[in-house]
């Protein structure tokens, strides 16, 4: 066995045992990330010299005797959380020579932690997207299959975790970014709850609903990570003041007692036949291990992708209004006017999807239709809200498929903006409601793709969730697995 | 039709965005699509819904006005496009 197979839990055994260095560990990773790269494009940027001195360090601190759980972990970054003095791209031209001259306070815990940091992976710009082929710079692939999409926005994440060039990742959610390609390429991803982990240093996208997750190639390695970067932080207005339990901890309790809810609004029409005997299947798996199911009622689910295709690019008209070509990014410099500066510099700047949310934003929020649009989204948002709090009265995590159907081949959407959002509605609710979901493998389709689980909680119920999640994965027997890269 | 195009041309302009004859052409149709979809919001009565513009009622975190380290002028203009040691420099305004 080659050490980037390795999860965090197998590999952090082997690191405090001795079998096993950092060094030789990040090296495994590093030659991996230079022998499938090529086909995978996960990676925007590999920060070699620092991934090897961080390991080096961690090797130190392990050597004599210490190290958080995370110590002398390689993982992958998301390139919409600021490190400091590496490159931020956001997967956009107007940000590729940012150099952040802070860290995101995940990425400073992480390092903190002594985690290694391999690298940058490739999403959709500013994180709008679903396939992460509205990435500035390259496009990532889905292991599993070549030509077919890897998810997104996330999408370097997924396909870095899958594909195994580093042990696990860090992406962000606004409406399903992190579950969506996570189940896309057969591995796990947590959105946790609005406020649960800090936004500081995360490039906003639509900053009522980001937040920051992590995907991995097992369940007791998402509870690891989560405990790596969940907290309270004075630097996120957002983040909230409440003690952060230890995730590992209640992983292998049992089900008895636990109430799952099955969604009817979730399993209507055009749902894939093999995506609902997936979810059937794991119905079962939960059933077996001791819980019982309740059907719920969602109902205001179909207005998801409504409210938050007016929500989120509302938001986004607003936060990326500060990219003016004025104190960092992209500018360009042939304007000899202020205005045309901030004009040519935003429109050359800019690709197509954040122009055109960009200005589906600054619609909604102008004179005139402020009311007709954003107000009556977010009274929208407020009756999705109630929803859950009803459902979760009778339930204690509710089940659903994460995607209506596997991956896609790559440009299926292309000219079709609204039939992408659509693809959406699974993930959505949850990112409204500041709810946690996570996405676990399911199986896989006739075709080789993998498809996925979600489980929703109520909010902070994250510990519910890695619960359930791990006697699913006991159950499928579906953890840690890549497809055959040749 | 939601949007024209003259409308699609006023909020490229509040946008700061310049978009070509193709683009208006396109993003005009695809604006159009994306709003007509959106107003099956309106199939909902939501006379007297209180919006929610957070999943959680957040009120305003206050602290001490305590003098901290801020980032170093130098720190914070290594970015700029244009500057000249002191400033961000940007094409006369007045």
């Amino acid at each position: 066995m080659n050490p980037f197979e390795l999860t965090i839990g197998q590999a952090r055994a082997e690191l405090e045992k001795g079998n096993l260095s950092s060094r030789e560990l990040t090296v495994s990773c590093l030659d991996r990330i230079k022998d499938v790269d090529r086909e995978l494009h996960s990676f925007l940027l590999v920060t070699e010299k620092e991934a090897l001195q961080q390991a080096d360090a961690a090797d130190r601190i392990i050597g004599s005797g210490g190290g958080a759980p995370l110590c002398g972990i390689p993982l992958s970054i998301k390139d919409l959380l600021c490190t400091k003095g590496v490159v931020t791209t956001c997967g956009s031209k107007i940000l590729e020579n940012f150099v952040p001259p802070y860290d995101a306070t995940v990425i400073e815990k992480l390092k903190a932690q002594g985690a290694v940091i391999l690298g940058k992976v490739a999403m959709d710009e500013f994180a709008m997207g679903s396939t992460s082929e509205n990435c500035a710079f390259q496009v990532p692939e889905n292991p599993w299959k070549k030509g077919y999409v890897a998810g997104g926005s996330s999408g370097g994440s997924a396909a870095s975790v899958a594909g195994m060039e580093c042990l696990a990742s860090l992406g962000s959610d606004t409406g399903g970014s992190i579950r969506q390609p996570a189940s896309l390429c057969g591995v796990v991803g947590m959105k946790p709850t609005y406020g649960r982990v800090s936004r500081y240093g995360l490039v906003a996208f639509a900053s009522s609903l980001d937040q920051v997750g992590p995907l991995t190639r097992d369940v007791t390695d998402c509870a690891l990570m989560m405990n790596g970067i969940a907290g309270y932080d004075r630097r996120d207005s957002t983040s909230i003041q409440r003690q952060t339990p230890d995730y590992t901890a209640s992983l292998s309790e049992g089900l008895q007692g636990l109430r799952v809810g099955i969604p009817r609004e979730y399993f209507g029409a055009g749902l894939d036949p093999e995506v609902a005997a997936v979810v059937k299947n794991g119905i079962e798996i939960l059933k077996r291990a001791g819980a019982e199911t309740v059907d719920i009622s969602l109902p205001h689910t179909e207005y998801g992708v409504a409210v938050y295709y007016l929500i989120a690019p509302a938001e986004a008209s607003s936060n990326l209004a500060r990219y003016d070509g004025v104190a960092y990014g992209y500018r360009d410099a042939k304007a000899d006017s202020i205005i045309d500066m901030y004009r040519e510099t935003r429109s050359h700047g800019f690709g197509e999807e954040v122009k055109r949310r960009i200005l589906i934003g600054t619609y909604a929020l102008s004179s005139g239709y402020y009311d007709a649009y954003y107000k009556k989204a977010s009274q929208v948002r407020t009756l999705i809200l109630n929803d859950f709090k009803k459902a979760y009265e009778s339930c204690d995590v509710i089940i659903s498929p994460v995607t209506p159907t596997p991956a896609w081949k790559r440009g299926a959407h292309v000219d079709d903006p609204l039939s992408l959002y659509l693809s959406d509605i699974l993930t959505i609710s949850a990112n409204l409601a500041g709810i946690p979901g996570i996405s676990v493998p399911g199986g896989l389709s006739r075709e080789g793709l993998p498809i996925g689980i979600q489980l929703q909680g109520s909010h902070f119920g994250e510990e519910t969730l890695f619960r359930v999640a791990y006697n699913l994965e006991k159950g499928t027997g579906l953890a840690n697995r890549c497809p055959d890269l040749g | 039709m939601k949007i024209t195009r003259q409308e699609v041309e006023h909020v490229a302009r509040l946008a700061k965005l310049n978009l070509s004859e193709t683009e208006l052409v396109k993003m005009t149709g695809q604006l159009d699509t994306i709003l007509a979809y959106v107003a099956k919001l309106d199939e909902l009565d939501t006379e007297g819904v209180v919006p929610t513009t957070h999943a959680f009622s957040i009120t305003n975190a206050f602290r001490e006005d305590e003098v901290m380290p801020s980032l170093p002028r130098e720190e914070a203009l290594a970015n700029g496009p244009k500057k000249n040691g002191e400033a961000f420099v940007v094409p006369r305004i007045i």
